[in-house]
């Protein structure tokens, strides 16, 4: 792992009127590292991915982001053209529904070409290969390159908006809840090809989750939210086999044995 | 008081006009923009060319000749609804022929005839935004503008080689205006769409219902879009023209008789009508007239 | 140790002791007594309150105790090797996937990794039948031979033992104990825990009783 963090955050707070949003929350990502947000929902885990991730404009704060020029910039002062242009080439950003990640109404092909020729591929053979090789990666037949994405199953959507995320090959993943509402066997096979992927890409990911397994199978980090706080962070299976926190030591014991 | 005097010059009263005239001016500064205008009810349905008729009536001048074509004829309903009204409301001349016309009003097709300087060609647009078959909010679009992201475009084309195995958009094919905006040239054939570039002439798009105005000022590029490995293309036409042999012409099919009987004709009927009286003559007429010497010897 | 409700219980307390290279220390004394915490805090995966733990890793020396999580696992990819009582399994990988993962995760080629872990889990006597298997459903003894050869399989300077041979049978704690020496041999630092009497003889240069680091006797 490289010694210069890729994210930067100091002190990121948002407030909703007098409502906490999340508050204080600071920690560096370096590249290659894979940290889960943990906690109930309400804890304010999906505000701090939004804040980092410029879809929310923390209250304060600063949220910097190592440039591929090498340069640090100050999300918050980056032009929306700058922003926009970052968040579909050198980042990702998996929905937890993958109709809010997808076109639903074109093929599966012309989902995972899009980032290609948003930056100026235009060579119809080329992006079309792409497609075709990233759908393998994710496990897609790729004869269903030209099916579109209402035919798919669950599982299958949202292999193909992480096919579609990773195609530019970005630095920076933004996951939310990414196996929320599959089934658990679905749930195993998006997990392994998570895990694969992210290894083999060396691709850092900010993964929001209030599954702890999900945590335990991905991620290197973790951070345990409470009303909007980071009350513990640590390596993962540090926290999650010490806990040192009472919240944590109860998310930690509420989990089911099988 | 005479019907006339009813109504304004053009219809459209003075300040209405003005307003037009300043969303062209800002059409024309920034080519392929797509500019809002408060766009008034006009005494025909949308659908019917509201936009270009106002487009029309903010610049027709008493001196102006004008011409109206719909699909390249000037003889459907439409086209010769929209004359009459101006010919009603202006008292200005018209023509049928492209030559003399000074502004052209247009539904779907560019004459053949190459346009010269100091003319005008107005088209009536149904929907503007050329990304509003993949994105439906405007506020999105016109983010999608201002930012120069127009890789939804090629997602537009990608798919249509994905089922066709080429790029089987034969209308509204979108073009890239001055290497900045992109545009939809309004429903006209592909085939058209060379012309628009570097044309002499100024041409102006007036969307009624959907309240845009947009520009291409003479000598400006405008680049149809493709990919490297499937290179823009007009249609052909394997047969000339039936009436006047025209080739490298716009072509439609006309049926002739119950029994599958059809032709090829020009779409631009004065182009056909000016090549027939300066003595070309297609397949079809070039028959009769034989067979009619033969039964005169 | 922190469990739930807050309720902090002092497991161990002021434990000192350090391990040579090639030199394999037994963690000793009944049952209870804070043996599996000292290894897991060795390896980061227990939080220390007080003290160091300091490694030779990567020719500098680091504190383990409050290192960044970035450093930890950098530690554990390169230098510090643990083999736990139970496999953790992964959804859908095989068992030979899982076992020539930590050479892969050093840069060795998927292939070789492979053929690595081919012959560990051969030489453990694993079936061969059950390689390209996850093992979730397999028995405590195979799953603990993949476990151990998983840990094995890495040149990795520091060892951690946890009962690797708990529910294996004689024939293959024999491996066991020849992979241990093996391993002394080319100077790793062994650290372990071993319930059965012949394997600690066999393989302990050292056994440090840890009834000795109870907080009820420094509190006396």
């Amino acid at each position: 792992m490289s010694a210069i963090p890729l994210l930067k955050v100091n002190d990121v707070s948002k407030f909703y009127g007098s409502r906490i949003g999340c508050r204080n929350v600071s920690f560096e990502l370096y590249p290659g590292e894979v940290l889960a947000v943990v906690g109930e929902s309400g804890s304010g885990k999906t505000t701090l991915l939004s804040c980092l991730s410029t879809r929310l404009m923390p209250t304060s704060g600063i949220v910097e982001y190592h440039m591929r020029d090498g340069q640090y910039r100050d999300l918050a002062r980056m032009s929306e053209a700058e922003r926009r242009f970052l968040m579909r080439t050198d980042w990702g950003f998996v929905h937890q529904n993958p109709a809010d990640g997808l076109r639903m109404t074109v093929s599966a092909g012309a989902n995972v070409g899009e980032r290609l020729m948003a930056v100026g591929d235009r060579h119809y053979g080329n992006i079309r290969a792409s497609a075709s090789d990233w759908l393998r990666r994710v496990e897609i037949e790729e004869d269903r390159i030209d099916d579109q994405p209402r035919a798919f199953s669950g599982g299958m959507r949202q292999r193909l908006q992480i096919a579609r995320n990773l195609v530019t090959s970005p630095r920076l993943v933004f996951m939310d809840e990414p196996t929320g509402g599959l089934d658990v066997s679905v749930q195993a096979r998006l997990l392994d090809l998570l895990r694969g992927l992210v290894h083999d890409l060396g691709l850092a990911a900010i993964i929001v989750t209030h599954d702890l397994a999900v945590a335990r199978l991905l991620s290197h980090r973790m951070m345990v939210m409470k009303d909007g706080a980071v009350i513990e962070q640590g390596l993962t299976d540090r926290v999650l086999d010490d806990p040192r926190e009472p919240y944590t030591q109860l998310l930690v014991s509420s989990i089911l044995q099988v | 008081m005479n019907d006339l005097a009813a109504y304004n010059f053009a219809y459209l009263d003075e300040q209405t006009k003005r307003m037009i005239r300043r969303a062209i001016l800002k059409a024309i500064a920034i080519p392929g923009y797509q500019v809002p205008f408060a766009s008034r009810e006009m005494p025909m349905p949308y659908g019917w060319g509201t936009g270009g008729v106002q487009v029309t009536a903010s610049i027709l001048g008493p001196d102006d000749v004008l011409k109206v074509i719909d699909q390249g004829a000037d003889d459907t309903t439409n086209a010769v609804s929209i004359r009459a009204f101006f010919q009603k409301v202006a008292n200005v001349a018209v023509t049928t022929k492209t030559k003399e016309a000074t502004i052209i009003q247009t539904r779907h097709r560019i004459p053949e005839e190459p346009l010269r300087e100091g003319q005008t060609l107005v088209y009536q647009v149904p929907i503007p935004e050329p990304l509003r078959f993949l994105e439906p909010r405007e506020t999105e679009t016109r983010k999608m503008h201002a930012l120069e992201e127009y890789g939804l475009m090629h997602v537009k084309l990608y798919e249509d080689i994905a089922r066709n195995g080429h790029i089987a958009t034969t209308y509204a094919y979108p073009v890239k205006v001055e290497d900045r905006y992109v545009m939809d040239p309004s429903p006209t054939p592909k085939f058209d769409n060379p012309k628009m570039h570097m044309s002499e002439a100024l041409q102006l798009f007036g969307a009624g219902r959907e309240k845009r105005i947009y520009a291409v000022p003479p000598y400006t590029q405008v680049v149809s879009l493709d990919f490297e490995d499937h290179p823009f293309e007009v249609q052909k036409f394997d047969k000339p023209c039936a009436l006047c042999g025209a080739e490298n012409v716009y072509l439609d099919e006309v049926v002739l008789d119950d029994k599958g009987g059809r032709m090829f004709v020009c779409s631009d009927t004065d182009h056909c009508e000016d090549r027939r009286a300066h003595g070309h003559a297609g397949a079809l007429l070039a028959r009769p007239t034989q067979e009619s010497q033969e039964a005169a010897e | 140790m922190h469990l739930r409700d807050g309720v902090r219980l002092p497991v161990v307390a002021n434990v000192s002791f350090s391990v040579k290279a090639g030199e394999c220390v037994v963690l000793g004394g009944p049952s209870g007594v804070g043996k599996s915490s000292i290894l897991k805090m060795l390896y980061g995966n227990y939080g220390v309150d007080e003290g160091q733990i300091l490694m030779e890793h990567d020719g500098r020396l680091v504190n383990l105790a409050d290192a960044e999580p970035r450093i930890v696992l950098e530690v554990r990819r390169t230098t510090l090797g643990y083999v736990s009582q139970f496999l953790r399994v992964v959804p859908r990988v095989s068992a030979l996937d899982i076992v020539a993962e930590p050479l892969q995760a050093r840069g060795v080629t998927a292939a070789e990794a492979r053929d690595r872990a081919a012959e560990l889990l051969a030489r453990l006597n694993l079936p061969k039948e059950l390689w390209a298997l996850p093992p979730a459903t397999f028995s405590g003894g195979e799953q603990q031979r993949v476990n151990i050869a998983r840990g094995f399989i890495t040149d990795h300077k520091i060892l951690l033992l946890d009962e690797p041979t708990a529910s294996l049978d004689a024939k293959n704690r024999t491996v066991v104990v020849e992979m241990i020496a093996e391993k002394k041999e080319t100077g790793t630092a062994l650290i372990g825990i071993f319930h059965d009497e012949e394997v600690r003889e066999a393989v302990a240069d050292r056994i440090i009783d840890v009834s000795e680091f109870s907080p009820r006797k420094h509190a006396a």
